[in-house]
């Protein structure tokens, strides 16, 4: 019965997607198209009782008839819209993707510089051998029926590439802008990143929206692949209001003596989900996952970080945080996976959450797979209001509980903030959550 | 100033202040000494308007309004400070502004302006150049990986920005080397004057010799069993506190 119901929700897409298999495009497209279609034909939705989404209750997006954007939108919108969503007073690179599909003309820098190359997987001619040899294989729709049908679709997306020894002092910014006119559509972003070796980049990710009430849903997919000694700093703003479903599965794979840094800030959506798949392949690989996410009432954020350790000496850290309120949910997976011969590993998580309200609940897991002997791997998790004790500090000098509550919880969120090195985002974060737990 | 009277406090159903009374007026400075875990911090705690204790009996006032009826921040802003023996870190918020926040709730209280942000940074760096800590803990999260004796200096530095009539310093000076415990001793007698009153909780003499109170109070199971002036202080450092508990247990 379940089987049922499950094909019965897959086949509205199935118009839609036979639409797009008949659109010409690089070879390369049309093989993950191929092979995506083939797996969201396979595979189940995500249910409860698969053990990475048995706190994640996807059954809302799933039953929404959401219209696919399969073609640019008529949209309207003028950098002015914009403003508060990119950075036009800094000299960065912005794709800025309205609706899924690039906006030229809202975005700026995309002729690149010298040793970074960047364009939309929609204009692409499929003839870059590093794309080429990148794009869909790091995950080819493997992962769940989702990222299955955003394989299926890959209609659009940035591709970036950074040469070997490049070291682009801009920022490249990807922002995915969703509009609604009345009814709920949904974009399945494909990005594809790829830093050659000793190439360093900074990427940041924005999703937001003009109605953030409104209900949408993002299903993206990104790919990155970091070469021997290549460093990515990346920074991920999930901002698209407490009317979207947010999906989003980033695989990277990282070869020896290469570095990752991610920040993933989620501000709370209906469903909120951010996986990260870290594959550290080569000797020496180190990646730090950091992430912080407040939700309010009705809301559920899952975060789900797996790193292999494939390689030996190699570093990864997980640190999230999260701050909830009123009844709404978070689910913290950190998986450590570490293979053999993977020697001396050393891999840490935490996940902190402090609870506002007592109708908020966490479920936090760690889990570690580890075949080899000289591994250190620690793992921990703190879950609680904000300490009495703490509050009555504020409290002797002068401020009022509701104050010292208030300013506790920024604290807590700021310190994820504080640590950006993206001077004009940490700015901008750190005042919306000053304005968001300040107290009046 | 502060007129503490039969005071009998519990926490968690265990009573540990078992009749406490004490006078202080303006400008004295009362030293309270005691074994462990005879209720000196609990004393202190429940004067600063700490919930977790309970007060039975007793009364507590303070410039003349009933203490026991306010919670703690009006405490504060009525002039009530606290040296926490134990203070605790803050994530993510700065000394600068915690101690801002804190200085600008107590002047609105008193119908003054709030200090801006500059005003503010200058009479902070005075503060700390009065009690020698390196400006950069201006900026560093409150308390946090701050060592034994930072954290106690950072103490006095938030008594010295906020000014209360009445500061309480619990065992302010334990774990201060000697250089520190001269600066804070200066800090305090600097802040001596004819309005402003101290309770130092100490262990040690040695810290009377800088800071000379104007009386010595023995807390012993949460009640003050004997005062005296700072002689008192001398005659404890040498005999202990056995000859307390003897002459206790004769009367
Ligand atoms: N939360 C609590 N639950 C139970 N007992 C407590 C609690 N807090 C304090 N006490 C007890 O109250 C008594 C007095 O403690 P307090 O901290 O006031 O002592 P103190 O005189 O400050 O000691 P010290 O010199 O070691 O600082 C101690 O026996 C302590 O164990
Ligand atoms: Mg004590």
């Amino acid at each position: 019965m379940a089987e049922v119901t499950n094909s019965a929700e897959k086949t509205r897409y199935l118009s839609e997607l036979a639409e797009v298999s008949e659109r010409s495009a690089p070879d390369a497209v049309r093989a993950v198209r191929a092979e995506g279609l083939r797996l969201f034909g396979e595979l189940e939705y995500p249910h409860r009782r698969m053990e990475a989404w048995r706190f994640t209750n996807v059954n809302p997006i799933v039953r929404t008839p959401f219209a696919t954007v399969t073609n640019p939108a008529q949209h309207g919108l003028e950098r002015p819209d914009l403003a508060r969503f990119t950075y036009p007073d800094q000299d960065w690179i912005e794709l800025v993707f309205v609706d899924g599909f690039l906006a030229p003309e809202l975005s700026r820098g995309l002729e690149g510089e010298p040793g970074v190359r960047v364009l939309n997987l929609a204009s692409w001619t499929g003839d870059d051998p590093a794309w080429v040899d990148h794009f869909g294989r790091r995950l080819n729709g493997s992962s769940s029926a989702f990222t299955a049908l955003n394989a299926a679709f890959s209609l659009d997306g940035a591709m970036v590439h950074v040469a070997r020894d490049a070291a682009p002092p801009r920022p490249i910014h990807l922002v995915y802008v969703t509009t609604t006119q009345g009814k709920a559509s949904a974009v399945h972003p494909r990005n594809l990143v790829v830093l050659e070796e000793n190439a360093r980049a900074t990427l940041v990710e924005t999703y937001v929206a003009t109605d953030p009430s409104e209900v949408r849903w993002t299903n993206a997919v990104t790919e990155a692949v970091l070469g021997e000694g290549a460093d990515l700093y990346r920074v991920k703003v999930l901002d698209d209001g407490p009317g979207s479903f947010h999906l989003a599965t980033t695989a990277v794979s990282q070869g020896r003596s290469s570095r990752f840094r991610s920040f993933v800030f989620a501000f709370g959506g209906r469903i909120d989900r951010d996986e990260l798949c870290v594959d550290l392949d080569g000797e020496g690989a180190e990646c730090a996952l950091n992430g912080l996410h407040l939700t309010d009432d009705g809301q559920l954020m899952d975060n789900a970080a797996t790193i292999a350790h494939k390689a030996p000496r190699c570093k990864s850290w997980i640190g999230y945080k999260g701050v909830l309120d009123g009844k709404s949910n978070s689910v913290f997976m950190g998986r450590i996976d570490v293979h053999r011969g993977a020697q001396q590993t050393d891999s840490r998580q935490l996940n902190q959450t402090l609870l506002l309200s007592d109708k908020a609940t966490v479920n936090t897991r760690p889990q570690l797979e580890i075949y080899a002997d000289d591994v250190k791997c620690t793992h921990g998790a703190t879950v609680g209001p904000p300490p009495e004790e703490e509050i009555f500090y504020f409290r002797t000098r002068g401020m009022s509980e509701a104050m010292g509550r208030g300013l506790l919880t920024y604290g807590f969120a700021d310190e994820v903030v504080s640590e950006l090195e993206i001077a004009p985002i940490r700015e901008r974060l750190d005042r919306h959550v000053f304005e968001k737990y300040r107290p009046e | 100033m502060l007129s503490v009277k039969n005071l009998h406090a519990k926490v968690e159903g265990n009573p540990i202040l078992r009749g406490i009374s004490l006078e202080v007026k303006p400008g004295e400075v009362h030293a309270i000494m005691g074994p462990n875990g005879s209720g000196k911090s609990t004393f202190a705690q429940v004067l600063a308007g700490n919930e977790a204790y309970d007060v039975t009996e007793g009364s507590v006032t303070f410039l003349g309004e009933d203490l026991l009826e306010l919670p703690a921040e009006e405490r504060a802003r009525l002039g009530v400070f606290l040296a926490f023996q134990y203070p605790v870190e803050i994530a993510g918020i700065s000394n600068a502004y915690f101690l801002q926040a804190g200085l600008n709730e107590i002047r609105k209280s008193h119908g003054l302006e709030e200090l801006d942000s500059m005003d503010f940074r200058e009479l902070l760096r005075e503060k700390m150049e009065m009690v020698a800590i390196d400006p950069k803990f201006a900026d560093r999260p409150v308390n946090q990986g701050f060592s034994g004796g930072e954290k106690k200096r950072n103490e006095i530095l938030q008594m010295a920005v906020l000014e209360p009539r009445l500061a309480i310093l619990d065992e302010t000076d334990s774990g201060l080397d000697i250089d520190a415990l001269r600066v804070v001793s200066e800090g305090v007698n600097k802040l001596r004057g004819p309005d402003r009153s101290f309770i130092i909780v100490t262990h040690y003499q040695r810290l009377l010799n800088y800071i000379v109170p104007d009386y010595v109070h023995v807390l012993f199971q949460g009640a003050i069993v004997k005062s005296g002036d700072k002689d008192l202080a001398l005659e404890l450092e040498e005999k202990g506190y056995d000859w307390v508990r003897e002459e206790l247990a004769t009367a």
